[in-house]
Formats: structure tokens, sequence, C-alpha cells
């Protein structure tokens, strides 16, 4: 429980630092004062300045939009995609097209996930949308797997045996029993796919694969903080903090939420 | 047994077959020509055509896949386009590097992750317990790129004790090739060591309810001493699969750090070689990786099927 | 945390500094894919093997100048179509093989042939017939005048190679300089050795390692930390005055050739509106961009030529900074409003730092730019090949381009008849002053039709060890002429 709290009050931090950054930011982003360039914390500046003389709290703050909006939608499409696929495949278990489903999720993790990330943005050229992408596609055997494990141990319970005596399609029962009893489940994995997609997009941006400029992002500020760490830490230091602290957050929370929702552990757990 | 492995074996040998089909289509709608790369601007159109067809890219896409498959079958991986060595030369320099940096990172995880998740499941519950969780949270959250950064700045530019990077060669002795491994393993090896000792105390903490436990301490032992005779081995299953996805993941996934390092490893290499638009480089460390990871996974699957006889079943 | 840190150690490393050193390591960005300068365009291999491993019939020297290198002399027929070389005898490889006129006659040729390779074939698609007249003796002739023939011939693409060698040539190296090819650990370093053999003054090193480090902070370590001696063209000019401000350091800041430019695709939608290229003249702010991408390093240019030339016109007064300027030229070609563009964006820190800040000066006047980062790869695609582009910010760094501006497919796709007269008489003009007045007006005229955005000439800025001493200052072409280099005492 105390975990859920802490958890909660960091993502939750974040998330209403980056809706804030919609309607006021304490400076402009998009405006350069090269004059103003590097400078330490201060009250004008409480993070101080980038190199371009950008103020860097207003950056974290938008940045926290980018990053979890991709990670966001990531695992959206992860769970889009990958509960119908799970619930399928577990509602004709051993079946051919069980095998092939779980088969091609087995193919898509043997995938090195930076690398199609780095592919993908070969072809299309680097954006947000694409690191989207990137990241999703990697989101979706995790939840089909999940879902299909959860499925498959639900199918053999008395209560879906009633079900189908009464005349329900696997389909229905997918939906209307199985689905609502994994929700628990879905719920913890995809806090953690959410910390995961931030990690995922700070990579992505540190290499220069994600949203595009002017656009701040937390990776990308890292990653041009990088030649000038040894005169201006702070440049590194507050977004690296942004990123532990976001995905701390949601880890927590995913804990916190597990305890609540998996009456096991509860029992023997803290 | 047999049956199992054999059609385990024919899946893995499928997987393999689609996934050159796939990394080969999507290295060939890559835009680009690295023949144009290789000449730059004031290259004329037909000295790039020249260029081409020195390097055998004027064929039709089917022929050069049956091409490239069935040199790979031989073990011959082609001719780099811009480096005009053999890429099997090229990844066997390289990974003289991702190899040992993958185990050493995997080494250090694993000397910390054992004693720490063991730790933590004896004092279950205790602040102890509670505070090694916190700083696996922490250690799990902490990208680790940015901790790479930070390694450099503290341990290479401000206290000098090891080199900002670059490899010196085993050549020189072990010695020195370790030293520069080092900071790219502690960078890698910190949230894989924070991922394993949750691993390892949430699968003892599952032993410490079962009824051998139960006995064991009531035959008078401590939960510490019960955890390490009997809940320890059981535990082993849950941990050696997460160790088998971690190498699996250093392998392949030490891009980023391989770059903060500066180190000519296997990402450094496919990265490089994806911006030179070296395709046959990048079709075949991709090829090689994945099969890498289905290796491991298939070794890891038969591991379980030793060890546990109803996982044959499925 | 560092300043004590850094002090501490840095008389340490003072301290260790002993004898006579004859032994450099250098560090490069950027490794080449092989080491044949005849087959690639890349920098990289000239950087390392220029002047060092391989030699032309002329070469550049550290001032930009053409000078004789295994030609020791030439005449020019009065019509300027026939070009005679006399050699430089007692030339041997690095093989053993002796220099000799049909070597030239095989390098040339070489080069021109149908199934060419070489990235700058088309400076010598004008020779006509490469003679070996006699051991010592190549004449050259030529379809029609061509007054930067000897220019041309100075360029790393043209060195001179021994036929028996070309299959090898990639991996290891044989040419004619003062220096020998020794080694290549990929992905690390390459290493030179004096060559004894050498027909000049020989070098004053007896061994040269080329270290490569392409990530700018490790860079910056590697030098602190005494791993390179030099970084002759140090990546990030955010690190120099840490450097300057460092005893055991000298930072070396020269000129280029890179014009560095906001390329304008001049036939694409508004672009292609002179009123429009001329308003985001005035919307850029030059000092800012070199302030704020460079650190304060590069000169600014108001045309397409580098500021050292004697021929160089200053037209950056033709247009100042001036948002005001720029939206009322942008409202008389009718887009009050502003319109919104693209900004392919390469590499390079001055492209990827510049852009940012040109993109902020832009939308100050009323003009949107979409801001796409690149490799190289699809920069060349994309922006080079398909002309798929509204803006690009790019340094070109080939010496003495500005016929590009005469060339209507080029990708920023400028078609001027005007310019294209002035260029096409140049050729064939030997007297100075006549084409200094030729190159003069060009300057002149793209700039008034502002063709692109000129923004700043690339500053070379390169860090040594204070000990060293005959580095190039300047980089007229992009190489690491070492003959000249040693430690002082």
């Amino acid at each position: 429980m105390r975990s859920l709290v802490i958890g909660g009050l960091l993502a939750g931090t974040f998330l209403f630092a980056a809706l804030l950054s919609f309607v006021w930011t304490p400076f402009d982003v998009t405006e350069l004062d090269i004059a103003a360039r590097l400078q330490k914390s201060s009250m004008e500046h409480w993070f101080g300045t980038d190199h371009f003389g950008r103020d860097l709290f207003s950056m974290i703050m938008v940045g926290a939009r980018i990053s979890l909006a991709v990670a966001l939608v990531a695992v959206g499409i992860g769970m889009g995609l990958g509960v119908p696929l799970g619930l399928l495949a577990a509602s004709r278990s051993g079946s051919l097209l069980d095998e092939l489903i779980m088969r091609s999720n087995d193919l898509i993790f043997a995938f090195p996930s930076l690398l199609i990330a780095i592919l993908i943005t070969a072809v299309f050229g680097p954006s947000a949308l694409n690191a989207i992408i990137a990241i999703g596609i990697f989101n979706i055997p995790v939840f089909a797997r999940l879902t299909r494990g959860g499925a498959l141990s639900l199918w053999t319970r008395d209560f879906i045996l009633a079900a189908r005596v009464a005349g329900k399609g696997p389909l229905r029962i997918s939906v209307e029993h199985i689905l609502p009893n994994i929700t628990n489940l879905l719920i913890v994995q995809g806090t953690i796919q959410f910390s995961l997609g931030i990690l995922a997009e700070a990579g992505l941006s540190y290499v220069g694969l994600g949203a595009q400029p002017p656009t701040p992002s937390w990776g990308r500020m890292l990653a041009e903080s990088q030649t000038m760490i040894s005169f201006a830490p702070h440049l590194a230091l507050y977004p690296g903090i942004a990123i532990i602290l976001t995905v701390l957050g949601l880890n927590l929370m995913g804990d916190g939420l597990r305890d609540i929702t998996d009456p096991r552990i509860r029992r023997t757990g803290r | 047994m047999l049956r199992y492995a054999l059609k385990r074996l024919v899946s893995l040998l499928g997987a393999l077959a689609v996934a050159s089909v796939v990394v080969f289509a999507a290295i060939e709608v890559i835009p680009g020509d690295p023949a144009a790369y290789m000449l730059g601007l004031n290259a004329a159109p037909e000295t790039v055509a020249a260029l081409r067809a020195e390097l055998g890219l004027d064929a039709g896409p089917i022929a050069r896949y049956i091409n490239w498959v069935t040199g790979m079958l031989q073990g011959d991986f082609g001719i780099s386009y811009t480096y005009r060595t053999p890429v099997s030369e090229m990844v066997g320099d390289r990974l003289w590097i991702s190899l040992p940096l993958a185990l050493y990172a995997l080494a250090l995880s694993t000397i910390i992750a054992f004693p720490v998740g063991i730790w933590a499941a004896s004092k279950r519950g205790t602040s102890v317990d509670i505070g090694i969780m916190g700083f696996t949270q922490l250690g799990v959250a902490i990208p680790n790129f940015w901790f790479a950064m930070i390694l450099v700045v503290i341990f290479a530019i401000n206290l000098r004790w090891f080199s900002a990077g670059g490899f010196p060669g085993w050549g020189g002795g072990l010695f020195p090739g370790l030293k520069a491994l080092t900071l790219p393993a502690i960078a890698l090896a910190l949230p894989q060591a924070s991922i394993l000792s949750r691993v390892m105390r949430s699968a003892l903490v599952d032993m410490l309810d079962q009824d051998f436990m139960r006995t064991a301490r009531a035959k008078g032992l401590t939960q510490g001493q019960a955890l390490r005779r009997h809940a320890l081995r059981n535990a082993m299953i849950p941990v050696l699969t997460i160790l088998g996805l971690q190498f699996s993941f250093l392998l392949a996934g030490a891009i980023i750090i391989e770059n903060v390092f500066f180190l000519p490893g296997l990402g450094r290499l496919i990265f490089q070689a994806i911006a030179q638009r070296d395709l046959i480089v990048v079709e075949s460390v991709v090829m090689i990786l994945v099969f890498a990871v289905i290796l491991v996974t298939f070794l890891v699957d038969l591991a379980y099927a030793a060890v546990d006889p109803r996982l044959r079943v499925h | 945390m560092k300043t004590l840190t850094f002090t501490a150690a840095m008389m340490l490393g003072a301290s260790v500094a002993a004898a006579q050193q004859t032994e450099l390591t250098l560090g490069l960005q950027l490794e080449p894919p092989h080491l044949d300068p005849t087959g690639a365009a890349a920098a990289a291999i000239d950087e390392v093997v220029y002047a060092n491993v391989y030699e032309g019939l002329t070469r550049f020297a550290a001032d930009g100048s053409v000078r004789p290198a295994l030609a020791e002399s030439w005449d020019i027929s009065d019509d300027g179509m026939s070009y005679t070389f006399r050699l430089r005898s007692g030339v041997t490889f690095h093989d053993g093989a002796e220099f000799t006129a049909e070597d030239v006659k095989f390098s040339l040729e070489r080069t021109t042939a149908e199934d060419s390779t070489n990235a700058q074939k088309a400076l010598f698609e004008g020779i006509e017939s490469v003679n070996a007249i006699d051991d010592t003796t190549v004449e050259i002739t030529l379809t029609e005048p061509d007054g930067a023939l000897l220019f041309n011939l100075a360029w790393g693409d043209a060195v001179i190679i021994d036929e028996s060698d070309v299959e090898t040539l990639k991996q290891a190296p044989v040419g004619t300089g003062p220096f020998k090819f020794s080694n290549w650990v990929q992905g690390d370093s390459i290493e030179l050795v004096a060559n004894d053999a050498y027909w000049g003054e020989p070098a004053k090193l007896t061994k040269a390692t080329f270290k490569f480090i392409s990530d700018p902070t490790a860079a910056f370590a590697a030098l602190m930390a005494g791993d390179v001696d030099a970084f002759p063209v140090f990546p990030a000019p955010e690190n120099l005055p840490q450097f300057d401000a460092d005893p055991r350091f000298n930072v070396i800041v020269g000129s280029t050739e890179g014009e560095t430019i906001l390329s304008t695709n001049n036939q694409n939608g508004p672009l292609a509106d002179k009123r429009v290229r001329q308003a985001i003249a005035h919307a850029i702010d030059r000092q800012a961009i070199i302030d704020g991408a460079m650190f304060g390093y590069g000169t600014p240019i108001g045309t397409h030529f580098a500021p050292h030339n004697p021929a160089y016109v200053d037209l950056t007064g033709l247009t100042p900074h001036d948002p005001e300027k720029a939206k009322a030229l942008l409202a008389e070609a009718g887009f009050a409003d502003g319109f919104t563009t693209t900004l392919k964006l390469p590499p390079p820190s001055y492209a990827r730092r510049g852009g940012e800040i040109i993109a902020a000066q832009l939308r100050n006047v009323g003009i949107q730019t979409e801001i796409s980062n690149l490799e190289w790869a699809q920069w060349l695609e994309q922006v080079f090949r398909g002309k798929d582009f509204g803006l690009t910010i790019v340094s070109h760094t080939e010496p003495m381009d500005i016929g590009i501006y005469a060339r209507p497919d080029y990708y920023f796709q400028y078609d001027d008849p005007v310019v294209r007269a002035m260029m096409s008489g140049l050729a064939s003009m030997s007297v100075p002053e006549d084409r200094t007045a030729v190159l003069q007006a060009v300057q002149r005229r793209i700039s008034e039709e502002y063709v692109n955005g000129y923004l700043f000439q690339l500053a070379k800025t390169g860090v040594a060890d204070v000990r060293i001493k005959g580095l190039w200052e300047n980089s007229p072409t992009q190489a690491n002429d070492l003959t000249e280099v040693y430690w002082e005492e």
C-alpha cells in the first residue's frame, strides 16, 4: 500500500507537470537566448539553462509530456494487439493457430529491440511516432503471453465450464468471463511496461531516434549534455533524475497494485 | 525427451528461416545506397553504377537473398561493402569484445544479486528487506547510459582510475582488457543485478511457504539456513530463465553502452554499418544475434524439460 | 569537483615528460573504411594517408598553395591543352618498386576509365590522354583548357600508385610518401612508420599512430588522460576553453575550406521566390549561430567562398540581421502569415545545433520549420539526390567549389545562365587577375540572388600537446601532413 502511494505521488507529479506544460511553463522552450546559456540553478531558472539558454525546468516539463505520451501509446498498442491475440490463442489452446501466434511472439522476442528500433527509423526517419511503433511492437508479445497464460488457467475452471454448457462460444466466453478476470494482471503488467517504455524512449531519443527538435525530450537532453558534463553537470543531472523518478514511481505503483490485487502476496507479503 | 527436443529443434529452424526473410526484407527497404554513400557528393552517376556492379548490388533481390542464405549456411557471411573485409572476420573480432563484456556484466550482476536476493528473502518483511527492495527499484529505474555517463565523469575524467573508453585489445594481456571493460560492465550490470535480486528474492519467498520449508524450520534450522540448504536449488528455475534472457539482452543490447565507451563491439559495428548503409554487415550481424537469442531460448527450454518433465507435455 | 583533481593530475602528467620523443598518437573522429583514396570519398582516408603514405604529381602545402610533389616541374603549352611534367628520379614505392612515368599513366588512366570508382572522376574528365614520353617525363593532353588541372592533381584522389598493388591498397596501402603503413587494428587505430628510403627530406617522427575516437566526450577524456597527443579536428568546440586554460595544451584555431551554408532548395514552393530567400537571409543572425552552435569559433561569410582566399569578397554587410525587413519582404512576397518548410539536418553538430538556432530565428519572422535529423546516408538519398527538402545545413568542404552554382541539377537547384556564362569562361583563363575578377563577380551574383543562406566558414579547431610543433594550422584539404611534425624538447 505504501509503495502504491509513494509511486503514485511520484508518477502523478510528472503527469501533472506534463499536463501543466500544455498551458504553462516558466519559460518558452522554443525561445533561445544564447547570451543566457549554461547558467546554474537560480531563482529565475530553477534548474539552470542549457547550451542555447533555454530554461531546463521548462524543458523537463515538456519532456515529461513526450516521454509519458510515447510510453503510454506504446503500451496501448501492445495491449490492444497482444491481449486479443493472447485470448484467441488460449481459446484454441493447442491448435495450429495457438502455435502460430506463440511462435511469432517468440520470434519478435528474438530480435534485439533497440536494433529493430534503429532499423525502423532508418526506413521511416526518426520521429516520436516511429519510436512509439518500435516500442509498441515489443509490447505485443508481452501482453499476448501474459493473457494466454492467465486465460489458460481460467479455461479449466468451473464457471467457464458452466458458461460453455450454457452454449456460449469461445469468443463470448473470452470477452465476458476471461477478460474481466485477468484485468488486474493486465493493469499490473501495464504499469511495468509503461515504466519500461519510458526507459526505452529515453534510450531511443538518446541515440537520436525519438522526438525531433525543437520538441524537448529527456533522452536527447542527456545526449546533448554529454560533451558539457565536465563543466555543466546540471544538464545531465536533472533530465536523468526526471527519468529515474518517473520510472521508479511507475514501478512502485506496479508493485503496490500487485500487492493489492494478488491475494496470495497480500497474505504472505509485507 | 528426445521427441520434445526434436520438435523444438524443428521450430527453431523454422524461426530462423522466417527471421532471415524478415531481416532481409527489412533491410531491403531501407532507403540509401551504400555505393553513393561511399563515393560522396561529387561522384558521377556512372561512377556509382560502376561501384554498385563491383559490390554485386545490381543483382535482383531474390538472387541476392539466395546468395546470402546459401553463403551463411557455409559459414560465409559475405564481404563488407565499406571495409571490403569478410563479415565473418569483422564479427569475429567484435565478438571478442561483446562476448567478454556480456559475460563480465552477467558475472557482476550474479555476484551482486545472489547474496542480496538471499539476504532480502531471509529478512522478509523487515526494514532490511524493504530497504534492499527500494534500492533495487532504484537500480531498475536508472537508464544504463546515464549511469555510464556518470561513471565516466567520476572514474575517468575526475579520478582517472579508468580510461573513458576504447579498447586496447587482448594482445596486451588479460588485465588491460578487463580494465577497459570494467566501467561498461558495471553500467550494464546495475539494472540487471537489480532485476535479478528481485527475482531471486521473490522465488525464495515463494519457497518459504512450501511444506518442506516448514519441516526444515521445525527441525530447528534458522530461516537463512533453511533457505540456503533447501530453497535455493528450487528457486534456480526462474533465476536461470532470467539469466538466459539477460545474456541475450546483454549481447545485443549493449549498443548504447558500447557507444558511450566507444568499444568496438558488435553493437557499435551494427550502428556504424547502418549509418554507412553497409547492409550486408547489418543483415548478417542481426541474423547472428537473432540466432544467438533463439539458441539460448532453445537451450533454456531443454534445460527446463530435463529438470521438470511436466513441461514436456506442452 | 572537477578543477581540483584536474590540476593535481596535470602536475603529475607534466613531470612524467622525459627524453626526446619521436612517436606521436593522433586522435581522429572517424575511422576510414579502407585506405585507398582513389576508391572512396571518405575524408577519413585522406586524413590518414594524404602526404604521409601517398603522393601525387602536385600537392597542397599547409597554406593551401599547390606545390610540386612527384613532379619536379612542368611546362604548359601556349594553348593550355597540354601539360608536360618532369618527374623526380630515384623515387621508390614502399615495396621497393621504382616509380616511373608508367605509374603516372596507369594511375590517371585508372581514374578516368569507364569502370572507375574514383569519387572525383568528374575533375579529371577533361584529360584526353596521358603519355609516358620517357621514364621521367609525362605529357597530359586535355580536351579543353583547364586552369584548375594542377590544383585538381593535388587532390588525394589523384595520388600515384603502382599497378601491382591495386588489389591490396585498401587494406595495406603502398605509396611513395615519407611514412609506410605498418598496422591497422580495426575499430581502434592505424600505425604508420617512417620510410627510410624516402626521396625527400625524411620525416622527423619515427612512428605515428592514428587513434579513432568518434565520441566527443571520449575524445575529451582521451586528451586529458594523455591517451592521444593531439586531436587535429576536435569535435566539440564547447570543450576548447577548458583546453585553452590548461597549460599542457595548445588550442589551434585555423581555417578550413568548409563554407557552412543554409542550403535552400531554389525550386521548392515559396523558396523559389527570391524575396523569400532574401527574407531568410535577413532573418538569420550569423553571430548567434556561431556563438550558439560553435561556441564562437567560425568566421561569418556572405557568399560561397573561403575568407582566407585572396579572391574573397566580404558580402556579410549585404544581409544584416534584420527581422523587420525579413517580415516586410515575406509580406511583399505574399507570405505575410509565414509558411512552413522542412529543415533536414545531417549529423555534424554545426548542423544539428545550428539548425535549432536557425529554426528559432526563422520562427521569429513567421517561417515554421519541421526539423528532421538525418544520418548521412538518408541525407544523401533525400536531400542530395532526391532534392526532397526545403532547407538544410551543410558545410561544403571541397576547396574552390563555387562551380556548383553553375550546375542547375545540383541539389539546391539554382538555375542561372548568368553564373553559368561566367564560370564557363573561367576554365580557359590563365591570367590570375582575370580569374579573380570572375570569381568575385560570381560571389556577388550568388549573394545578391540569395541562393543560399551564407552562415560561416567552419573553423578548424585542434587541440595538441604544447610540445608538438609542425601540425597544419589550417585545412586546405582534409589531411594531417606529418612530414614536418616533431616534439620540441
